[in-house]
């Protein structure tokens, strides 16, 4: 690969038609900083549907009793079967059926959460489809993995799209903590991770309850400790960051009282949070905490902010942060110097997400000539959709299209993101379908010079037999099909 | 108090006269070892064994578990000491029928609660998280392939190919789509793109070969349990189907009101398990399905309904000639001093050793041998008397 090719593809999302070939590759990079626009009309433009999170998730409690409408409603959103890249987004038949058994007042509010998720997706897609700052949307959906949320809960439909759009594509060119207090107090994080309904034992609601008797048995409240072990393995320290099971716990406490708005009989006591959370402090569990070592008086809401701050700043979050940076530009198994940079910057900055970005443009490491990534399911059909000039597909064929490729945003299997390496992406099964794909789109666009387009797509890296190929092709959309798949086009 | 063995022997002994009555007579195998299957099972987010298998007889479990009990009121028995949780109706069956067996209170080395990382344990083989990078499948499958005239096919029924069969033996994956087929004529020609492409070379071959035996599965997705469990038997049974099979099934993580949500996972399980054992056919004889999970959930519920993750766990081993009908458990009790670190059920058995156990018996290969390079570094021996001879 040239460097004006690496820098389109690699750490871009591939040629537009639109866009020009960079001269300066490292300059039109580092320039994006300056030109991304974090809050695009079709985004501040977006319903604020904040208020339908606790009207839903209201709704299910009151299903507890019904316990075959709740698992009707359950079985409607949350995927059956899930493997590394579940296909559950599909309008298929289990999915239909769940709905058809629904009382009309419950169907109506799964139909319009799917809307809201359908039309983010397409939202996301569109942004990156057009993008004239790609490397800063591309930063967006490797952070948004990095704090990975799921649909699939009742409720975060209305939610995983906000939480990328305000908690993580504002803070790309800003503060690692300043995302990770975003991003993981956000109502989606909350929901996803069941850290909404968990109450701390000796809280202050806790108390009347057991003085009033109890709870019904149904609704068993309590610690949970599901976003503790999340933020100190995934987000944070990493998984050999040296935490204990006493941190988690720990962290768990601090945790209580952060809240979706909108539900519960505590609610009303609800403090709004500048994540769009509600802190409850009659829910809080009170007192000091220890974590990692170090003491946290006790304070509401703040304890939490405080220790993620914290926890920001580890160096153990440094080194994790930096493995993960580097191998999604650099390579499955990252060049150990790079790593090493990246972190001393890290730390050294505070966690700048705007100098580590920059680092990262600077490193050598990172412009080597042979293609280091087999490109996700996700970055080839925006690539794609760039390279065809294909805008503005309905959101539905949007949505259809991911899952038939096998990466619907906000769907990943696990708060661990979708995985960022070849072998889960390079199978059998992935290139069939997009050659399925490739030959579907190639008869529906203008192909009139293909190999022009492909020598302006991999500026001077065209490989000799995908050019070969190109001129043998019985058809310009024959051609373009085979653009799509060509090896230059699976890897960045 | 009796000793391990001691209690072991009694559990699975008073199992296995039960279900002995209703074994019936083995027809002699016609085929040689190349003629196996074998279906692994990967139940990811961690399913609660206690919840699958419960240990009713235990009288700790009530202070644990409460109200949830109320479910294994008419659930089918394996002894007295366990029940089947009912959405696993026909595993239950094929229990009773003495072609199912449960393994109970098993772990992996792994006794961390991380998801990822019990998944990539459960997934290489390894002793560490991340220090081995191929599958333990995937060396199976070079294993047996060993010596033998061509490689044998392995297969995931999945849009990717999960961890437990990444490696240097050729695998492919397949996974229904409800993409247009795309033209012969473009097919021909992306084959002489890849020519020259080593790695897309290889994965091409291999997708045009399993998608000619997919040919007309008439599905869109993996979604319907049932329909799975019937294409993942399409893909498998007669001579030219893949010798070794993996599927994965998710839902499992149930760290809140546990009770539904694990009872939808089990009927999907249950629906795959049945719809593939009917779909294997006469082939059913010579297949082994073997499932399991990345560890065990806590003993305890949690406040929220649910459970945490934990470290012992079950695992099933279901087939044709698999000497089924019990348990076997060396079972460590669910008081809080028997728990691990307080709050997990205690791992009393390798689960490396039931699965190497299980795939060398099935697969006529060396316990030791299987255990050696599927499991490297352990010191456990493989379980051994899990198939009828």
């Amino acid at each position: 690969m040239t460097p004006a090719s690496i820098a389109i593809n690699r750490f871009g999302y591939g040629h537009s038609a639109s866009g020009p070939v960079p001269n300066d590759p490292k300059r039109w990079l580092l320039r994006q900083r300056d030109a991304f626009d974090p809050a695009p009309p079709v985004i501040a433009g977006r319903m604020d549907t904040r208020a339908k999170t606790g009207e839903m998730i209201e709704l299910v409690r009151n299903l507890r009793q019904d316990t075959r409408a709740l698992a009707a409603m359950e079985g409607a959103e949350a995927p059956a079967m899930a493997g590394p890249m579940g296909d559950a987004m599909t309008a298929d038949n289990p999915r239909a059926a769940a709905l058809a058994g629904l009382p009309p007042e419950y169907r109506e509010k799964l139909i319009d959460a799917r809307r809201v998720l359908v039309d983010d997706i397409a939202a996301r897609v569109n942004l990156a489809v057009t993008s004239k700052t790609p490397l800063a949307e591309r930063l967006v959906h490797f952070w948004a993995n990095h704090f990975s949320v799921s649909v699939g809960k009742l409720g975060t439909q209305f939610e995983v799209g906000p939480h990328e759009f305000t908690a993580i594509r504002p803070h790309v060119f800003g503060r690692f903590g300043d995302m990770l207090k975003a991003a993981v107090l956000h109502p989606a994080m909350l929901i996803y991770l069941d850290q909404f309904q968990s109450i701390g034992p000796n809280a202050p609601f806790t108390q009347r309850r057991a003085r009033r008797g109890g709870d019904a048995p149904q609704r068993p409240r309590g610690l949970n400790e599901n976003l503790a072990r999340e933020v100190l393995e995934l987000h944070t320290l990493g998984v050999d960051g040296g935490y204990s099971q006493t941190d988690v716990t720990e962290l768990a406490r601090a945790l209580t009282g952060w809240t979706v708005p909108g539900i519960g009989r505590a609610g009303r006591f609800a403090e709004t949070q500048d994540s769009g959370a509600a802190f409850v402090a009659l829910v809080h569990e009170p007192g000091a905490r220890q974590v990692l070592g170090r003491s946290y008086s006790a304070g509401e809401a703040r304890q939490a902010l405080a220790i993620l701050d914290d926890l920001a700043a580890h160096p153990a979050t440094a080194r994790h942060v930096a493995t993960k940076f580097a191998r999604h530009f650099a390579g499955d198994t990252p060049p150990p110097a790079l790593v090493a940079r990246l972190e001393a910057d890290f730390l050294k900055t505070g966690g700048d997400l705007a100098s580590l970005t920059a680092t990262l443009i600077d490193a050598p490491e990172a412009w080597t000539a042979q293609p280091v990534k087999f490109r996700t399911p996700f970055e080839w059909l925006v690539a794609t959709l760039r390279l065809t000039g294909v805008k503005e597909l309905p959101t539905q064929r949007i949505v259809g299209a991911l899952a038939q490729l096998g990466q619907a945003p906000w769907r990943a299997p696990s708060p661990a993101g979708y995985d960022d390496l070849a072998a889960s992406w390079a199978g059998p099964d992935a290139l069939i379908r997009r050659v399925e794909f490739a030959e579907r789109v190639s008869r529906a666009v203008p192909a009139d010079n293909v190999v022009a387009l492909a020598e302006a797509a991999f500026p001077g890296a065209l490989t000799e037999p995908t050019l070969t190929q190109l001129k043998r092709a019985e058809s310009g959309s024959q051609a373009l099909a085979l653009l799509l798949v060509s090896p230059e086009m699976m890897r960045r | 108090m009796t000793t391990a063995l001691d209690r072991r022997s009694l559990l699975a002994g008073s199992l296995v006269l039960g279900a002995g009555g209703l074994a019936l007579p083995r027809i002699a195998f016609a085929q040689g070892a190349g003629s196996r299957n074998l279906l692994f099972v990967l139940l990811r987010g961690a399913a609660d064994g206690m919840a699958m298998l419960a240990p009713v007889g235990d009288p700790g479990l009530e202070a644990l578990r409460g109200a949830a009990l109320a479910d294994y009121d008419n659930a089918p028995r394996l002894g007295s000491f366990f029940a089947v949780h009912p959405a696993l109706a026909e595993i239950g069956k094929a229990a009773a029928a003495g072609e199912a067996l449960f393994v109970h209170a098993a772990a992996t080395a792994y006794r961390e609660r991380s998801h990822f990382d019990g998944q990539n344990l459960i997934e290489t083989g390894g002793t560490a998280p991340y220090a081995t990078k191929d599958g333990w499948l995937n060396r199976l499958a070079a294993l047996v392939s060993a010596g033998a005239p061509a490689p044998l096919r392995a297969l995931a029924i999945a849009q990717a190919v999960p961890l437990a069969l990444q490696g240097a033996a050729p695998v492919s994956n397949y996974a229904p789509s409800a993409l247009p087929n795309a033209s012969e004529d473009l097919i021909a020609r992306v084959s002489q793109l890849y020519a020259g492409d080593r790695e897309l070379g290889a994965l091409w071959s291999r997708a045009l070969e399993t998608q000619t035996m997919a040919a007309d599965d008439g599905l869109r997705n993996l979604n319907d349990a049932r329909a799975a469990g019937e294409l993942t038997a399409s893909l498998m049974r007669g001579e030219g189907g893949a010798r070794i099979g993996m599927i994965e099934l998710g839902g499992w993580d149930t760290h809140a009101n546990q009770r539904g949500a694990f009872a939808r996972s089990a009927r999907q399980l249950d629906a795959l398990l049945a719809a593939y054992k009917a779909g294997m056919g006469a082939g059913w004889a010579d297949t082994m399905v073997v499932v399991a999970t990345e560890f065990g959930r806590t003993a305890r519920l949690n406040g929220t309904g649910g459970t945490d993750h934990g470290t012992a766990g079950a695992a099933l081993v279901m087939g044709g000639s698999v000497k089924g009908g019990r348990v076997i458990a060396d079972w460590p009790g669910l008081a809080t001093s028997q728990l691990y670190e307080g709050r997990d059920l205690a791992p009393t058995i390798a689960l490396e050793s039931v699965l190497a156990g299980a795939v060398a018996e099935h697969l006529r290969l060396d316990p030791k041998l299987a255990m050696a390079r599927l499991f490297p570094g352990r010191s456990g021996a493989p379980l051994s008397g899990l198939i009828r001879s």
